[in-house]
C-alpha cells in the first residue's frame, strides 16, 4: 500500500513539477512569434540595466505565440506583466474585453507604445522567374502567392491592409480595392494560420511564386537560407506595420511589478534597444518611405478598431472574397 | 448469464464516485459550452452555424472523417486479423507501432505528413507528377485522419478476434463450407459490432481533430476548412458565442452519429442473438 501511494505521489510529482523558488521579482512578457530572438537579447540587456540602476536582480521571462492567441490568453487570465503584440488591435481587445489594461494605454508610453516597426515586402524565388515587381503582379493569373489567414494571424492582417492600400491607391475607390484583394487572394493556394506556417509553406514545401511577409521576417529567411537565393521585392506602396507594447495593469498591481514593467517598456525606446531592434531587422524612426516604398499607417483606416470591423470581422471584406455568391 | 448480485462490495460508493467524476470531468465543461452558445441570440446562432462557409465546413469535416473511418475499419481490420491469426517475424514490433499515432503529438503528425505529401515531399512529388492531389487538398485531410484514427480501429477489433473460437470455422470447414463462405457466414458476423465500434471511435476522433489536419489541409474557406479551424478562427476574433455555437452543433452531430451507430450495433447484436 505504502509503495503504491509512493508511486502515485511520484506520478503526481511528474505531472506537476514544483515551481522553483523565486527569490527575485520576475516579469513575464507575452509577445508574438516573430520577436523571440529580439526579446531574448533585449531581456538580457534590461536585466543588466536594471541591476545597474537599482541593484535589484529581476528576471524577465517571455512567452511567444500568435499575436491574437496571446491576447486571448491574457484576457483569460495569463499572468503577463507586459504584452508586446503585433498590432494595437490586439491590445485594444485586451483593454475592451477584460479591462486588464487601462483604455488609455496608448498615452502612457512614448510614440503610443511603438518602439520599432516593419513593413510588408515580397520574397520571390531565385532570379524572380515570374518577374514580380509590385502588387499588381501578385494578382496576375498564373502567379501563386503565399500569405497566412488574416483572421487567425495578426501579421497577415498587415499583409491584407497593404494589398488594400495598393488597390485603393490605384483605383481611388473602395470597390476597386475590394476587386484587387479578391483577385490577389484567389491566387493563394494555402491559407496558413500563422506567419511562421506560411514561411514554411513557401520555404520548405516550395509552394508559391511569392511570399508576402514582414520585412524583418523576409530578411531573416534570406539570412537563414542563403542557398535558396530568394529575392526581396519592395512594392511601391506598403504599410507601416507597428507592433505595440503595454503593461497589464491588473497583473502588475497584483504582483507589485509596475515599476519594472514600465521601465522594461520605456527601455525599448533607449538607443541600445533601437540598435538591437535594427540588428533583428526591425526599423526604428519615423520614415515615410523606405527604399522607394511609400508607407501608409493604420491611421489611414481610422485606427485598428475601424479596420478590424470593415475588413476582418464576420462578413467583412475578407469574408466577401470567399463568399460563394460572389465567386 | 450475468449474476444479479455483483460480488464486488461498495456498489453505492463506486456509483457515487462515477457520477461525480463524470459530472466534473465531462458534464461540467459540456454544460459550460452549451451555456456559452445559449447566451447567443437565436438569429446570431443560426447565422454562425448556417453560413455557407460553416455548412461547407460541416460537410467536409463529417465527410472526410467518415471516409477515413471506413478506410481504417477495412485496413485496420486486416491489420488486426494479420496480427491475431498469423505468426511472422517482427509481429511484436508491428503490434507496438500501431499505438504510435496515439502517443505522437498531433501537430508533429500533421507536419510530418505534410512534409511527406507536399508537392516537394517523397510521396507528394510522384503523386503530383501523376496529377493526383495530396497535401493541401481534401485528400490530405483524409490522410491525416487515417493516420490518427488507425489505432482505434485496430485496437477495438483485436480483442474480439483473439476471443473468437476457431472451432466454428473448423466445424464449418468439415461440413463442406468454402473459405469465402466461412468468412462471410462464420467469421464476419460476430465481428460486425466491433467493426461498428471501431468505425464510431475513428469517426468521432476525426470530427474533433484539429492539430494534425490544419497543417495538411490548406485551410481554404469552402474547400478545405474544417469545423475545428473555423471554431479557432471565431475565437481568434473574440467571437466566443459563435465559436460555442459551432462547437455545440459539432458536438450534436457527433452525438447523433455515435448514437445511431450504437443503436445499429445493438440491433445487429440482437439479430445475431436471435439467429444463433
Amino acid at each position: 500500500m505504502a509503495r503504491r501511494a509512493r508511486a502515485a505521489l511520484a506520478l503526481a510529482a511528474l505531472a506537476f513539477p514544483a515551481g522553483a523558488a523565486t527569490p527575485s521579482r520576475e516579469i513575464l512578457n507575452a509577445s508574438y512569434d516573430a520577436t523571440r530572438a529580439f526579446y531574448q537579447e533585449y531581456n538580457r540587456w534590461f536585466e543588466a540595466h536594471w541591476r545597474e540602476k537599482t541593484g535589484e536582480t529581476v528576471v524577465v521571462r517571455q512567452s511567444h505565440g500568435g499575436s491574437g492567441k496571446q491576447a486571448r490568453a491574457v484576457i483569460d487570465g495569463l499572468e503577463a506583466d507586459v504584452v508586446t503584440l503585433a498590432l494595437a488591435g490586439d491590445i485594444d481587445a485586451i483593454a475592451e474585453r477584460s479591462g486588464h489594461i487601462a483604455p488609455n494605454w496608448r498615452e502612457r508610453l512614448p510614440s503610443g507604445g511603438v518602439s520599432y516597426y516593419s513593413t510588408i515586402v515580397f520574397l520571390t524565388r531565385r532570379g524572380n522567374p515570374k518577374n514580380i515587381r509590385d502588387w499588381e503582379d501578385l494578382a496576375r493569373p498564373g502567379v501563386s502567392v503565399i500569405t497566412p489567414n488574416p483572421k487567425t494571424s495578426g501579421g497577415a492582417r498587415w499583409n491584407f491592409l497593404a494589398a488594400w492600400a495598393h488597390g485603393l491607391d490605384l483605383t481611388k475607390t473602395e470597390a476597386g480595392a475590394r476587386e484587387f484583394v479578391t483577385r490577389l487572394y484567389r491566387n493563394v493556394p494555402v491559407l496558413d494560420s500563422g506567419a511562421r506556417g506560411a514561411a514554411m509553406t513557401f520555404g520548405r514545401r516550395r509552394l508559391g511564386d511569392a511570399l508576402i511577409a514582414w520585412e524583418s521576417e523576409a530578411l531573416l529567411l534570406q539570412r537563414d537560407f542563403p542557398e535558396e537565393g530568394w529575392e526581396l521585392v519592395r512594392p511601391s506602396i506598403s504599410v507601416r506595420a507597428e507592433p505595440c507594447a503595454a503593461w497589464v495593469d491588473d497583473v502588475v498591481v497584483r504582483r507589485g511589478t509596475r515599476d519594472v514593467a514600465e521601465a522594461y517598456l520605456k527601455g525599448l525606446h533607449a538607443p541600445a534597444a533601437a540598435d538591437l531592434a535594427r540588428r533583428h531587422f526591425f526599423r526604428v524612426g519615423e520614415d515615410k518611405t523606405i527604399n522607394g516604398t511609400r508607407l501608409v499607417s493604420i491611421d489611414a483606416w481610422g485606427g485598428w478598431r475601424a479596420a478590424q470591423r470593415t475588413h476582418f470581422s464576420e462578413g467583412g471584406t475578407f469574408d466577401e472574397i470567399f463568399d460563394p455568391g460572389r465567386r | 448469464m450475468l449474476k444479479q448480485r455483483t460480488p464486488l462490495p461498495g456498489f453505492g460508493l463506486s456509483l457515487g464516485v462515477t457520477v461525480f467524476y463524470l459530472g466534473v470531468m465531462v458534464l461540467l465543461p459540456l454544460s459550460a459550452l452549451f451555456a456559452a452558445s445559449g447566451a447567443l441570440p437565436w438569429d446570431s446562432f443560426v447565422r454562425a452555424v448556417g453560413s455557407p462557409r460553416a455548412v461547407a465546413a460541416f460537410q467536409l469535416t463529417v465527410g472526410t472523417s467518415a471516409l477515413a473511418a471506413a478506410l481504417n475499419v477495412f485496413f485496420g481490420g486486416l491489420t488486426a486479423w494479420a496480427l491475431v491469426r498469423y505468426r511472422f517475424p517482427g509481429k511484436k514490433i508491428i503490434d507496438g507501432l500501431i499505438d504510435l499515432p496515439f502517443a505522437l503529438p498531433t501537430a508533429v503528425a500533421g507536419i510530418t505528413l505534410t512534409e511527406l505529401y507536399a508537392p516537394t515531399g517523397w510521396l507528394g512529388r510522384p503523386l503530383a507528377a501523376l496529377g493526383l492531389p495530396a497535401a493541401f487538398s481534401r485528400v490530405g485531410i483524409v490522410i491525416a485522419l487515417v493516420f490518427i484514427g488507425l489505432p482505434f480501429a485496430v485496437r477495438t477489433l483485436q480483442p474480439v478476434l483473439e476471443d473468437m473460437d476457431r472451432d466454428m470455422e473448423e466445424a464449418a470447414s468439415t461440413l463442406g463450407a468454402g473459405r469465402w463462405q466461412i468468412f462471410r457466414r462464420v467469421v464476419f458476423p460476430p465481428l460486425v459490432p466491433a467493426l461498428l465500434t471501431g468505425f464510431a471511435l475513428t469517426l468521432a476522433r476525426g470530427i474533433g481533430e484539429y492539430g494534425s489536419v490544419i497543417f495538411i489541409a490548406g485551410n481554404m474557406p469552402l474547400k478545405t476548412e474544417i469545423v475545428p479551424l473555423l471554431i479557432m478562427t471565431r475565437l481568434e476574433q473574440y467571437d466566443t458565442g459563435g465559436a460555442a455555437a459551432l462547437a455545440t452543433v459539432l458536438l450534436l452531430v457527433s452525438f447523433v452519429l455515435l448514437f445511431s451507430i450504437n443503436a445499429l450495433q445493438a440491433w445487429t447484436r440482437r439479430r445475431q442473438g436471435a439467429s444463433a
